[in-house]
């Protein structure tokens, strides 16, 4: 077969709605497509785990304590899926850490805000969580079966983190004055780029067209977004909170909430690297990175030591 | 091993519950063995998704070509005798 029979029958597959498979011949664009995508996604699980670290120690109760340590293990998790996945495609681990410490690989742009106290972890896990799981839900259908796995996995797990966020922000809104403000206070910070991580608007968005005819994304950026305000309304109305967008409005022709303009040039700025947090996470990440290294060194001799034992024994035997 | 130092790849198994195959879940990375068994725990059985894992090196899977898929799978596609619905018998005849 030539490469354009190749391709025909891949678009065929395709259009059968049928999985790609890692070791089916595929084009060198969809190829490098997934890897950086799935790459960006593992990248987004790992950092994610950053913000919420430091709540670990600052939980105001044992129970509140044990689920975000499960939900940051989760995440740990979720990166190693996305990490494996990856793979299937021929990337080389050690070379996708390179790519996230050198700058070279982007994450979620959401991780570059800081956390600035308890409330923030009730915003990340309701509008952040969130926005993941309608982001990552028809990822479960794409089209390269070991990142559809993976997402089936990561959807299934990820339905507590927005639960608890939730919960979380509900026990303050029920609490003091004071407490309701700070889950007012953390909404207002969070709100706006939890809409920016569906991405630029479909006009502006270079990678969209490319990944809608490969079916590894099903639905465009504005239409994720549209759902994500959609249910966020609502949920908002629950809390009796506030969502800080004073053109939010139903409108009653399109069945949807319309909403105000989202600030690209703030986007685009964390995107390229000025955001509040960008340089202490990419640090933090490339220390642990670097200080884990006599530990990764150490398991490597520990069990060449261990082979060559068991060689010994069985020649004395 | 690839021409990294990272550690070697290695698939993951798991049996769900008694009386059912182990199924692949995915891979990771892991020094030995005994480092990937205890890594697949934590990450593919933080819900009690398993009671047994089975490891094994990545470099040791052979797999079929999927380019000659049709030259391997097709011939079985022709041998519908080899289904009971093949065989024409009388209604009268239950449970066979």
């Amino acid at each position: 077969m030539t490469t354009l029979d190749f391709e025909t029958q891949f678009f065929a597959r395709i259009n059968k709605d049928e999985k790609i498979e890692p070791k089916d011949w595929m084009p060198e664009k969809y190829r490098k497509t997934l890897i950086r995508q799935m790459a960006q996604h593992a990248h987004s699980e790992i950092v994610g785990m950053l913000p919420e670290a430091n709540y670990i120690s600052r939980a105001p109760s044992l129970k509140r304590k044990a689920a975000l340590l499960a939900k940051i293990q989760d995440e740990a998790g979720h990166g190693l899926y996305l990490y494996c996945a990856a793979e299937t495609l021929g990337a080389e681990r050690d070379n996708l850490m390179d790519e996230l410490h050198t700058g070279k690989a982007k994450y979620s742009s959401i991780f570059n805000y800081p956390t600035l106290n308890w409330a923030d972890m009730g915003a990340i896990g309701w509008l952040v969580d969130g926005a993941a799981i309608l982001n990552q839900v028809p990822l479960c259908k794409c089209s390269f079966g070991p990142y559809a796995r993976a997402m089936v996995r990561v959807c299934k797990e990820e339905s507590f983190h927005q639960r608890q966020g939730f919960e979380i922000l509900l026990a303050l809104c029920n609490g003091t004055v004071e407490q309701k403000q700070m889950a007012q206070d953390s909404i207002n910070r969070w709100w706006w780029p939890s809409m920016m991580m569906f991405g630029p608007s479909d006009s502006e968005s270079t990678n969209s067209e490319y990944s809608m005819k490969t079916k590894i994304k099903r639905f465009s950026n504005d239409e994720l977004r549209q759902r994500f305000v959609d249910a966020s309304k609502p949920q908002a109305d629950i809390l009796g909170l506030t969502l800080p967008d004073p053109l939010l409005k139903y409108n009653e022709a399109t069945k949807h909430w319309d909403y105000g303009q989202i600030d690209w040039d703030e986007f685009n700025n964390v995107v390229q690297g000025n955001g509040p947090c960008n340089k202490i996470r990419v640090k933090a990440r490339k220390d642990a990175w670097d200080n884990g290294k006599w530990v990764r060194d150490a398991a490597t001799a520990y069990s060449e030591k261990q082979r060559q034992r068991k060689l010994e024994t069985k020649q004395l035997a | 091993m690839s021409s990294t130092n990272s550690w070697p790849l290695w698939e993951v198994f798991i049996r769900s519950k008694r009386g059912l195959n182990h199924k692949h879940v995915g891979s990771l990375h892991a020094t030995d063995a005994e480092m990937a068994i205890e890594n697949a725990r934590d990450v593919y059985t933080r819900r009690q998704e398993g009671i047994s894992i089975w490891v094994v090196e990545s470099v040791n899977i052979s797999a079929s070509d999927p380019k000659i898929m049709d030259a391997m799978f097709d011939p079985a596609a022709d041998k519908i005798y080899r289904h009971p619905t093949f065989y024409d018998l009388p209604d009268a005849l239950k449970h066979m």
